[in-house]
């Protein structure tokens, strides 16, 4: 289903925090209308592997490469200027703001005509626009004037993966997506990722949760203590090929691994 | 204002139009209608004090009571911007006297232009804050510190500017005009006809807006009301001004900036940045503002409104001392927006709040004044209504994070 040329490819990957080798020459990629489930023990530097794709974190060494061009992701911004969408666990949404200041954060219209001069927001426009996405993402909020402090965790979520679509990426990096939801939560989140997939946006999605990576993805990378020991097939692999992987137990996971 | 109204056709769910009212009941007592809890504290404390003293709600003392509030409004405008950020700036006093004491010298000791020395004076506020914000944003030192630091600095800066004298005599009519100056009630009525015309035409376009866009809103009565208020409110304060000197320049200079820097923070980018900055910081930054700038445009904003504010009271007291912007000048200053609903833990808050706080603060203070009471009674009742404040913007806080998260 995916492209010959990836969307998204991490060459050699390292990043080092003091002693510690949170990343060690780890290849990732990442196609069109493509899932990629991300998993790993704690500490085996998934995180670390966003961040670093985000423009968080600076890698120690290695090459990424957007739509095949090799790229240098020093601040966030250039992960959005290059197409790269980030939804991180901890959701980074405003609570004191409203849904529609939330989504727009960063990335405020303003109003045509007078409203240039005098630097007045669109709010009309924003609200609109707000409206549309939400509505073609099959996302329910109650008000879009809501602060989001009083949305629930599931709406809370939604909106912050919605507000990685406005600046139109290619890639969106979920970390946590289903973390501390409920399970009818959960499923609408999980609808929400493959809404994602038919758009043709490439995704990468961090989870502990196995089961929720093999209801959407199509491919599990696994990393552990920092390296890849691991890239399956979601159709054609076992939960508990990808479990062995993760805690690294028997080398046949890592044939396994090899071989995908 | 009306953020309660604002449902986009595809993503709202059925019967919100029910829950409408126990929200506004909600937003009333967990805070945010706070500007609406302290239009009713207002009226109770005028009603109070016009019983014990019936010359208080006289056109002659309520005009006093304009020009008493107007330096301390115009700092407090200036101190909302700090506060949204969850900062706190403590030097506002100093510096204001340290604005003042820089156009009087200039004026009146080096000949300048009466316009060249109050700009000098507000560009030293300016650069005050710019290094304050500075300090604070790049070196991540607590901005409490820096402007703890800054109130000491600045108020030896007054000392040395003002030299030896200790006191000088501002006479220059333009500076003294500031403070002193009183319009015909002609000028007066076509002020208010202009200010409820243009919000008038702000709304009505606001809305025509909305409705073209297909978004639903609280209609057009709704926007009647507003615009009937807003113009009960304008004819009355006229009304009452002109039943004595009449429209006073200082008034209007603090309802241009309270009107004018409610917009910045309310309708621009920059004004939503802040918000999110106070927010969360670290949403702000993963979403691309620059932070430490905005930072430092909002110290900045504080410490050059302490100038026109200290300049206004220059004006007003028609000399600078020692004294200026010192006492309890910075404490109201800070106190009122947080009385009248800005929150000390940042995000929450409006300009509109420095204004109705200096009301609160100042009618207290002008009708303990009246009833003859002793500082020491002032200050005692000022700091309970200050504390009471606090809790109850703590209080909502709780209410607001237990209620957040389900």
């Amino acid at each position: 289903m995916a492209s010959n040329t990836p969307l998204l490819e991490i060459d050699r990957v390292s990043k080092r925090f003091g002693p510690v080798q949170a990343l060690d020459r780890v290849d990732f990629e990442v196609h069109s209308g493509e899932v990629v489930g991300l998993v790993g023990d704690n500490g085996a530097g998934k995180s670390t592997l966003v961040k670093a794709i985000a423009g968080i974190h600076q890698p120690d060494g290695g090459a990424m490469r957007f739509e095949g061009a090799e790229v240098s992701i020093s601040r966030p911004q250039d992960a959005t200027t290059l197409g790269i969408a980030t939804v991180y666990q901890d959701l980074a949404l405003c609570d004191n703001l409203d849904v529609v200041a939330n989504l727009f954060l960063g990335r405020e219209e303003i109003a045509p005509g007078p409203g240039e001069v005098s630097r007045q927001l669109d709010e009309t426009r924003m609200e609109h626009r707000t409206g549309e996405l939400l509505g073609s993402l099959s996302v329910t909020i109650p008000s879009l004037r809501s602060e989001v402090g009083t949305l629930s965790g599931g709406q809370r979520q939604q909106v912050a993966v919605a507000r990685s679509l406005l600046g139109e990426p290619k890639v969106v990096l979920l970390d946590e997506p289903t973390a501390a939801l409920g399970v009818a939560q959960t499923a609408q989140v999980l609808e929400l990722i493959r809404r994602l997939r038919e758009r043709g946006l490439g995704i990468v999605m961090i989870s502990h949760n196995l089961a929720d990576v093999f209801e959407v993805a199509d491919r599990i990378v696994v990393l552990r203590l920092g390296r890849n020991v691991g890239s399956f097939e979601a159709e054609t692999t076992t939960e508990e090929h990808v479990v062995s992987a993760i805690t690294g137990a028997g080398a046949g996971a890592e044939e396994g691994g090899e071989a995908a | 204002m009306s953020a309660s109204a604002g449902d986009a056709a595809p993503a709202v769910a059925e019967g919100q139009v029910a829950s409408t009212r126990a929200e506004t009941l909600r937003r009333f007592v967990q805070g945010d209608l706070a500007s609406l809890r302290v239009v009713v504290g207002l009226a109770v404390i005028w009603l109070i004090f016009q019983t014990q003293n019936d010359r208080f709600l006289s056109a002659e003392n309520l005009t006093n009571l304009m020009l008493q509030i107007t330096a301390v409004g115009l700092i407090s405008i200036g101190v909302v911007y700090v506060l949204l950020l969850g900062e706190i700036d403590l030097s506002v006093g100093a510096v204001s006297g340290l604005a003042a004491a820089v156009m009087a010298v200039l004026n009146v000791k080096h000949g300048w232009s009466p316009y060249l020395a109050i700009a000098a004076a507000v560009l030293v506020g300016t650069a005050i804050g710019l290094l304050q914000g500075a300090l604070f944003s790049r070196f991540g030192v607590p901005s409490f510190v820096v402007t703890l630091a800054g109130l000491l600095a600045w108020q030896g800066a007054l000392l040395q500017v003002l030299g030896s004298t200790g006191s000088i005599n501002i006479t220059d009519p333009k500076i003294t005009g500031l403070a002193n100056t009183f319009y015909s009630d002609a000028v007066g009525w076509v002020v208010a006809a202009l200010v409820v015309g243009a919000y008038a035409a702000f709304a009505l376009v606001g809305h025509r807006r909305r409705v073209a866009a297909g978004l639903t809103g609280e209609g057009l009565a709704g926007v009647g009301i507003r615009i009937g208020l807003v113009a009960i409110v304008a004819i009355a304060v006229v009304a009452v001004l002109n039943a004595d000197r009449g429209l006073p320049l200082a008034l209007l200079i603090l309802l241009a900036f309270v009107v004018g820097m409610e917009y910045v923070v309310k309708r621009t980018r920059f004004g939503r940045h802040i918000y999110a900055v106070g927010g969360n910081a670290e949403a702000a930054r993963r979403a691309g503002i620059p932070i430490n700038r905005v930072r430092v445009a909002a110290f900045a904003i504080c410490s050059t409104m302490a100038a026109i504010g200290g300049i206004m009271a220059a004006s007003r007291l028609l000399a600078v001392n020692q004294n200026s912007g010192g006492s309890d000048l910075l404490l109201l200053a800070i106190a009122g927006p947080v009385i009248a609903g800005t929150s000390l833990f940042g995000g929450r808050g409006s300009v509109w709040t420095a204004l109705l706080g200096a009301l609160v603060i100042g009618s207290i203070s002008n009708g303990m004044d009246l009833l003859a009471l002793s500082s020491a009674v002032k200050f005692m009742v000022t700091g309970g209504v200050l504390l009471i404040a606090v809790i109850v913007d703590a209080i909502a806080r709780q209410q607001r994070q237990a209620a957040g998260r389900i």
